[in-house]
C-alpha cells in the first residue's frame, strides 16, 4: 500500500512537472569545461556538482516566478582555443545566458575574448588559476571561484617575511604552473624586501638533480623555496639538497603537499613549511553532505568551486530580479560578498527566498567564497609546518 | 687558509663527487655500448632499456630478500641480488639475440638494419619493464646512507662547508673500478677475451683461425648484460629507478662511447668521465668556490655559471659534435662512426 502510494505520488509529480514545463519558461546556463583532453578525468565530477546547484534551485521552487533552470554542456578540449571558442558560441546560440567555465586558463582566456565579451555573457571559471586572468580586459564579465596562483605567491612570500627569512633560493618546475607561480612569488617577495639569490628551473622526471642543487647551493640563501611536484622533480631536488647538505629548510608551494613526501624523506623534513589551498569548516562539510546524498563524487578537485560558481550565477540572477546576462554580471559580487546572510551549500532555497524579499546574502558556499580584486576568489590557504608527527597546521591565511 | 679548504670542500661536494659517481655509471654503460659496437658492429639503442630491465630484476629480488629479513649491514641488499639480476638479464638478451639479431647476422644485413632492429627491441623492453614494475619511481636502497655525512663533517672539521659522500657513491666508484679491472684482465689475458678482440679486429681472419663466431657473440652478450645490469643498478641505487630516466641516459652513454672512440673499452671509460665532468662543471655556478678564493672586495656578484642547468644535455651534444668534427675516431682511436 505504501509503495503504491509512493508510486502514484511520483507519477503525479512527473506529470505535473511535464505539464509545467510547457507553460513555464526555461533559462539555460552553459557548463563549459574540458570534457576531453588533459583534465577529462576531473571535469565530469565538476559538471555534476554544478548541475547539483541548479537542481537544488529548481527543487526549492523559489527562483523567479515560473522560471526553471537547465544546463547545457560544452567541451572546450582544454588545449585548443578555437575549439573552446566554437563550443562557447554554440552554448550562447542555444540561449545560455551565463557560462560556468571554462576550466583551463587558456580556454577561459579565449572564450572571454571571443565569445563572452562580444555577447555580454558573464562567465565564472571554477578552476582557471593563471595570474594573467587577473589583469586581462574583461568588461566585468569574468569571475572565478578559484584563487589565482599570484595570490599563493603573495601568501607564501608573507609567510617567509613573518618568519624573518629575508634571502632564499628558488627552484620551480619548468612549466606554466611553476613559472607563473615563481614569477608571482618573486615579485611579492622582492616587493616586501626579500632577496632571491637564484631562480633555477628544474625538469620533472630526471634521475639526478645534483647540478641544479649545486647552482642553488652556490647562490646560497636561508632556505630553498621549492615550487614543484611532490612526486616528481620537487622531491628529487629536496633529496639531493639534503644529501649534499646544501639546505636544511625547505619552503613549499601547493604542488609539494603530499603525505608521501614526508614519509619518504622522513625526519630531515622537520622544520620545513609551506602553503596549500584549503577549504574547511561548515561549508566544506555541508557540501560533502549534499554530494553524498545526491550520489556525486564531491571529493574530486574543483567540484566545490564548480558548485559555488553555478550557485553564484543563479543567485545573481535572482538578486537582479530577472534572468538576463546583464543582471547576473551586475550582481555576482554582491551575492558573493558581505554584507548579508551567510549561505552554505544546500541552503540555496533559503538564499533565493531572502533575495526575493529584498534581503542581502553573503554566499559562503563550499569554498568560503570571497571575491576580491577583479572578481576572483581570495582563496584560503593553510600554512603548515612539518613536525615529527607529519603536517601540522600553523594558521589559515 | 681556511678559505682555501672551504673552497676545496665545496668543489668536492658539489662537483667532484657527483661527477665521479655519474662518470662511473656512464663509463659502465658506455663499455656495454662499445663492446656491442666492436664485436657485433652496430649501435645498440636498446642498451638503456637493457639497463632498466636488469635493474628491475635486481629490484624485484632485493624486495624479496628484504621481505625475508636479509640484510648486508651498512651495504645495500641490492648487491646480493645483483648476480641473480645479471643471470636473468643475460638470458633475456640472449633470447633477444636469438629472436631478432641472429637472423640479421645470418643474412648479413647492413649495420643500420641492426640499429633499427635494436630500436624495436628498445620499445619492447620499455613496455615490458613498465608492465612489470610500473612507470613511477621505485626505491630499493637500504643500509647505511652516508659514508661521510655533511652535517657531521661540518662539526668535525669546523669548516663552513659540508662534505657528503653517500654510500652509494662510494660503492659506485669501487664497483666500477673492480668491474673494469676484471673486464680488462678478461679481454687481454684469457683465451676467450683474446678471441673476442681478434673477432673485433678482423672478422674474416678470426673465422679462418678457427674462432667460433656464435660463441664470441654469446659471450659478448653475457658480458654486456652484466655491465648493463651493474651500471643500471648503481645508477638506481645512487639516484632513483624510473624506467624513463634510463631511456634518457642513452644520449650521454652514446656520447661517452663516441667521444672515447667506439669499439675502444679504454675510450668508453675516459669518455664517461669526460662527459660527466663537463656536464657538471659547465653548468655549475662557481660563485661559492670563487668567493672563498679571491680577496674580499673582488667577490663576484653574478653566479659565474656558464650555462643554466637546463642545458645539461646540450653539453653532451656539443662535445659529441666537436669530437665528431675534429677527431671522428674519438679520443682513443676507435672505429670511425
Amino acid at each position: 500500500m505504501k509503495k503504491l502510494l509512493l508510486a502514484s505520488a511520483a507519477t503525479a509529480l512527473v506529470a505535473s512537472a511535464a505539464s509545467a514545463e510547457s507553460h513555464m519558461s526555461e533559462v539555460k546556463f552553459g557548463i563549459l569545461l574540458g570534457f576531453t583532453g588533459p583534465i577529462e578525468s576531473l571535469t565530469p565530477m565538476m559538471a555534476d556538482s554544478a548541475e547539483l546547484a541548479l537542481s537544488e534551485v529548481n527543487e526549492s521552487g523559489n527562483f523567479l516566478e515560473g522560471v526553471t533552470l537547465s544546463a547545457v554542456r560544452g567541451d572546450t578540449t582544454c588545449v585548443d582555443a578555437s575549439a573552446a571558442t566554437a563550443a562557447a558560441e554554440q552554448l550562447v546560440s542555444e540561449g545560455a545566458i551565463a557560462i560556468m567555465g571554462a576550466a583551463c586558463s587558456g580556454a577561459s582566456t579565449a572564450v572571454l575574448a571571443n565569445v563572452a565579451m562580444p555577447n555580454g555573457v558573464p562567465m565564472i571559471s571554477p578552476s582557471s588559476t593563471s595570474p594573467a586572468l587577473s589583469t586581462v580586459e574583461d568588461n566585468d564579465l569574468f569571475f572565478r571561484t578559484a584563487p589565482s596562483d599570484a595570490r599563493q605567491g603573495e601568501v607564501l612570500a608573507q609567510v617567509l617575511m613573518d618568519k624573518g627569512v629575508e634571502s632564499v633560493a628558488v627552484t620551480y618546475t619548468n612549466n606554466d604552473y611553476g613559472k607563473g607561480f615563481s614569477d608571482a612569488f618573486a615579485a611579492s617577495y622582492e616587493g616586501m624586501g626579500g632577496s632571491i639569490t637564484a631562480n633555477v628551473p628544474h625538469e620533472d622526471d630526471k634521475g639526478d638533480y645534483s647540478a641544479e642543487v649545486g647552482s642553488l647551493a652556490s647562490a646560497g640563501g636561508d632556505a630553498l623555496v621549492v615550487l614543484g611536484y611532490a612526486d616528481s622533480g620537487g622531491k628529487g631536488v629536496i633529496q639531493s639538497a639534503l644529501d649534499t647538505g646544501a639546505f636544511d629548510t625547505f619552503v613549499m608551494g601547493d604542488g609539494m603537499y603530499a603525505d608521501s613526501l614526508v614519509a619518504d624523506l622522513g625526519s630531515s623534513m622537520v622544520g620545513s613549511y609551506g602553503t596549500v589551498p584549503w577549504s574547511e569548516g561548515e561549508g566544506a562539510d555541508a557540501f560533502a553532505e549534499i554530494t553524498s546524498a545526491a550520489g556525486i563524487n564531491g571529493e574530486s578537485s574543483f567540484t566545490r568551486e564548480s558548485y559555488d560558481a553555478m550557485a553564484l550565477l543563479a543567485m545573481a540572477a535572482m538578486a537582479g530580479g530577472e534572468a538576463t546576462s546583464e543582471a547576473i554580471a551586475a550582481n555576482i559580487m554582491d551575492v558573493a560578498n558581505a554584507p548579508g546572510e551567510k549561505i552554505l551549500p544546500g541552503e540555496l532555497g533559503k538564499a533565493l527566498e531572502i533575495l526575493a524579499d529584498g534581503g542581502d546574502v553573503d554566499y559562503v558556499g563550499a569554498t568560503g567564497v570571497e571575491l576580491v580584486g577583479p572578481g576572483e576568489a581570495a582563496g584560503s590557504y593553510r600554512e603548515y609546518e612539518i613536525t615529527e608527527d607529519g603536517y601540522e597546521t600553523v594558521q589559515f591565511r | 687558509m681556511i678559505d682555501v679548504l672551504n673552497a676545496i670542500v665545496a668543489f668536492l661536494n658539489f662537483v667532484f663527487i657527483p661527477a665521479a659517481a655519474y662518470g662511473s655509471q656512464l663509463a659502465l654503460g658506455a663499455l656495454g655500448v662499445t663492446l656491442i659496437y666492436g664485436i657485433l658492429r652496430f649501435s645498440n639503442f636498446a642498451h638503456g632499456d637493457t639497463m632498466s630491465f636488469g635493474t628491475m630484476v635486481v629490484i624485484l629480488f632485493t624486495w624479496a630478500f628484504q621481505s625475508w629479513g636479509i640484510s648486508l649491514g651498512p651495504l645495500p641488499v641490492a648487491l646480493l641480488a645483483l648476480p641473480l639480476g645479471i643471470v636473468i638479464t643475460a638470458l633475456m638478451v640472449l633470447a633477444s639475440d636469438k629472436v631478432v639479431y641472429s637472423y640479421y647476422r645470418r643474412v648479413k644485413a647492413k649495420p643500420i638494419v641492426l640499429v633499427m632492429a635494436s630500436i624495436g627491441v628498445m620499445f619492447v623492453l620499455n613496455g615490458v619493464v613498465r608492465l612489470i614494475i610500473g612507470p613511477s619511481d621505485q626505491r630499493f636502497a637500504d643500509g647505511e646512507r652516508f659514508i661521510i655525512n655533511a652535517r657531521e663533517f661540518k662539526e668535525w672539521s669546523g669548516l663552513a662547508e659540508g662534505l657528503a659522500l653517500k654510500t652509494t657513491q662510494g660503492i659506485t666508484v669501487v664497483t666500477a673500478a673492480i668491474v673494469v679491472a676484471i673486464l680488462f684482465w678478461f679481454l687481454n689475458r684469457t683465451r676467450t677475451g683474446k678471441s673476442m678482440r681478434a673477432y673485433s679486429d678482423n672478422e674474416d681472419l678470426a673465422l679462418l683461425s678457427g674462432i667460433n663466431p656464435e660463441r664470441v657473440v654469446m659471450i659478448t652478450w653475457i658480458i654486456v648484460a652484466a655491465l648493463a645490469t651493474i651500471a643500471g643498478t648503481l645508477y638506481g641505487l645512487d639516484k632513483v629507478f624510473k624506467p624513463f630516466t634510463y631511456f634518457q641516459l642513452l644520449l650521454p652513454i652514446f656520447a661517452a662511447a663516441i667521444v672515447g672512440g667506439l669499439g675502444s673499452p679504454l675510450g668508453a671509460i675516459a669518455g664517461g668521465f669526460v662527459i660527466a665532468f663537463s656536464e657538471v662543471m659547465v653548468t655549475y655556478a662557481w660563485k661559492k668556490v670563487v668567493t672563498y678564493l679571491v680577496p674580499e672586495n673582488l667577490e663576484p656578484s653574478g653566479l659565474l655559471q656558464l650555462l643554466s642547468t637546463d642545458y645539461k644535455f646540450a653539453v653532451s651534444f656539443a662535445i659529441l659534435v666537436i669530437v665528431l668534427l675534429f677527431r671522428p675516431t674519438g679520443l682513443f682511436r676507435g672505429k670511425s662512426v
